[in-house]
């Protein structure tokens, strides 16, 4: 069965002349856990705004939990949990004060769904008369996430959880997130971040309003069709600029420490037509290495490819 | 129910634990009763005058200590050139020049008649008009006494004098505070809506917090009533600060009207400016937007509320927009029932006038505040 479903979702702003969301069609089956992954200003935000039904689109249809986004938008509030980008509890409010404010808004008390929130609320409990603006980031989220949960919601959105929260809090998170969906609860989580990717069960990439892929993160990744080669040298700038007006290179991006490359033909000795290329070009420290695609090389090929159709 | 309550609750706990606004609500009556109408006292005293007698004669002191011992004015320069006392006005140490002409006393008595000549700077026109006023008042009272001077006694009641009795209703003493302390307390109230308020509601947004009550199954009105309803009752509460703490402690104003007219009018205003406040928040983003229009209502509300100035001596237009403004209506009414002991039959039209601003404005606010969201 199908919790949330998408069918050519439309929104603009400023009259049309920026468009968010560009007909956006997808679906997320029950308990799955689904991840919308793209930069800023993707169309994230807007979706799950959409979906929270915060914000009414310009067209197209969307239902969550089998209900229509605009016309039962009242249950749906009640079956739905929302944990915006932004923190936005109450920061005067204690812990405990702000997870009992909206237990009742949901007419329930903390007591009554306490196991659910059991396993994220017993680290935040020691400082639960801690007001809720005095706590580290990661604390905050943790609060977040309780209070999206009180009411025990059928579908769980998170946008950005894991924007500006350290990398051990991001971990943790996660592992929150699969402790959830043990529970049966849909969960739909955007992030910015293309090594959470792997994380979720299937992702959609998007960009400027448009999904380019849906699938599994492994089936994104196996389709990615080029051998994919890691490059480093002395002079980073100087190997991209030379790289890229290298005829035999198709693609070449800066990505860490290293230059990702892929090759116009497939066959072996390309590496080594490649290094000599280099040498000749007085580059030094040199290190080539046949890799595995991220997911992020799969967004940079999709997007390039996107950008190129839009062009023609 | 429950919801509501919760709500309320919640409210509370943030304006007490709100440190900054917290002694706000406590001191802005007591400072704003205490000073302001101290500041807008329009009775002008401590007018410097200098003066400038050429002749030097019995009349001529007489006038002198006359005018001196009114209590308006203070001698700031007695001399016999005129270009020094101008000089003196020139620098801000004298507000009014009068001139005794030399042969003053000898003129008055032989040809009956004598000139005097006043300068007056003009440059804050109430103290000059107030200021030449009563110097014109204290001539004229010394040209009586001469002319008595000279009557014979017995043919006094061949001329007869008409003497004007006025007897000062409502405020006998003709105590400016009297007048000024009820409108005070009715901006004090108009605060509490028109800046609490929606400052309140908008800071939600800002923060972001409304985001997630909006996605809770709680109900628009009960979010509305939620905000409210504290600002309601801090109102009152203010009011009633100034009211009985200030008012009657401070300078001795004591309602004559019933109590219970003043504050039924009072809820129906604050329920009014409340709707105003909402408004205000439903059109801004931020706390600063908020702030700069509700400020600019402020002045218009407070300058053509009649507060300071009459609403009778302003021109057609401004009175136009001085019957569009809610404190208008309080602001009289509370000097009626404050000052004259007015009951609900004279105040009706005013509470009819209220009540239409408060549909008006809450009605608006809602369905900008549906539309929005």
């Amino acid at each position: 069965m199908q919790d949330v479903v998408l069918n050519q979702i439309t929104k603009t702003y400023n009259k049309g002349a920026v468009r968010a969301v560009d007909e956006v069609s997808f679906s997320v089956d029950k308990g799955e856990l689904f991840g919308l992954i793209g930069p800023d200003g993707a169309g994230k935000t807007s979706i799950f705004r959409m979906l929270t039904t915060l914000l009414l689109a310009d067209s197209g249809m969307a239902t969550v939990n089998g209900l229509d986004v605009v016309k039962d938008y009242k249950q749906i509030r009640s079956r739905v949990g929302y944990m915006p980008g932004k923190f936005s509890l109450y920061q005067d409010l204690s812990v405990e004060e702000n997870l009992s404010f909206f237990a009742t808004l949901f007419n329930t008390s903390i007591a009554e769904n306490y196991d659910l929130i059991k396993p994220i609320y017993v680290q935040i409990e020691p400082f639960k008369n801690r007001r809720a603006g005095k706590l580290s980031g990661g604390m905050k989220q943790k609060l977040a996430l309780c209070c999206a949960l009180i009411h025990r919601p059928n579908v769980l959105f998170l946008d950005e959880p894991t924007t500006g929260v350290d990398a051990v809090s991001r971990k943790e998170f996660w592992e929150m997130l699969a402790g959830l969906k043990q529970q049966g609860i849909t969960i739909l989580v955007s992030t910015p971040y293309m090594d959470e990717a792997t994380l979720c069960e299937r992702i959609a990439l998007i960009q400027s309003g448009k999904i380019l892929s849906i699938d599994r993160p492994e089936a994104i990744i196996n389709q990615y069709p080029e051998t994919l080669y890691a490059i480093k040298a002395a002079h980073m700038s100087k190997l991209l600029h030379d790289l890229r007006s290298n005829p035999q290179v198709k693609s070449c991006f800066a990505f860490g420490e290293y230059h990702h490359v892929s090759f116009q033909r497939s066959d072996t000795n390309q590496e080594v037509q490649l290094l000599k290329y280099l040498q000749e070009l007085q580059h030094v420290g040199l290190e080539i290495k046949q890799i595995q695609a991220s997911i992020e090389d799969c967004f940079i090929r999709l997007m390039n490819k996107e950008h190129a159709g839009s062009r023609h | 129910m429950r919801q509501l309550r919760f709500l309320l609750q919640k409210e509370f706990k943030q304006i007490f634990r709100n440190r900054a606004l917290l002694p706000i609500i406590f001191v802005v009556p007591v400072i704003q009763l205490l000073v302001l109408p101290l500041a807008a006292d329009y009775a002008i005293k401590n007018i410097s005058i200098s003066i400038v007698d050429h002749d030097h004669s019995s009349y001529s002191q007489q006038l002198v200590s006359k005018v001196i011992s009114s209590g308006y004015f203070q001698l700031a320069d007695y001399g016999n050139s005129y270009d020094v006392a101008f000089r003196q006005i020139e620098l801000d140490e004298s507000d009014l020049i009068l001139e005794i002409p030399a042969d003053f006393e000898k003129g008055l008595i032989r040809e009956n008649h004598q000139q005097l000549f006043i300068a007056v700077n003009a440059i804050n026109g109430t103290k000059a008009g107030l200021g030449g006023a009563y110097l014109n008042r204290i001539i004229a009272d010394f040209n009586a006494e001469i002319r008595l001077d000279w009557q014979d006694p017995q043919r006094f009641q061949e001329f007869p004098t008409i003497e004007i009795v006025s007897s000062n209703w409502f405020n006998p003493l003709l105590n400016y505070r009297f007048f000024m302390v009820p409108g005070i307390l009715a901006v004090l109230v108009t605060m509490v809506g028109a800046y609490m308020c929606s400052l309140n509601i908008v800071k939600e947004k800002e923060v972001g917090t409304i985001e997630q009550i909006n996605v809770t199954p709680i109900k628009k009105h009960h979010f509305i009533l939620g905000k409210l309803i504290p600002f309601w009752m801090i109102g009152i509460f203010i009011f009633s600060v100034g009211l009985f703490l200030v008012a009657r402690l401070v300078y001795g104003i004591i309602p004559m009207g019933s109590l219970g007219l003043l504050y039924g009018f009072l809820s129906i205003f604050l329920i009014a400016m409340l709707g105003f406040g909402l408004l205000l928040s439903t059109y801004s983003e931020t706390q600063q937007q908020a702030m700069s229009v509700a400020f600019f209502f402020m002045m218009i509300f407070l300058l053509m509320s009649g507060l300071f100035t009459p609403i009778e001596s302003m021109p057609h237009w401004a009175k136009i927009i001085a019957w569009c403004n809610p404190v208008t209506y309080f602001i009289e009414v509370m000097r009626m029932i404050v000052l004259k002991g007015s009951g609900f039959a004279d105040v009706k039209m005013q509470l009819l006038k209220t009540i239409g601003f408060a549909i008006f404005f809450n009605s608006w606010a809602i369905i900008n505040y549906s539309k929005t969201n």
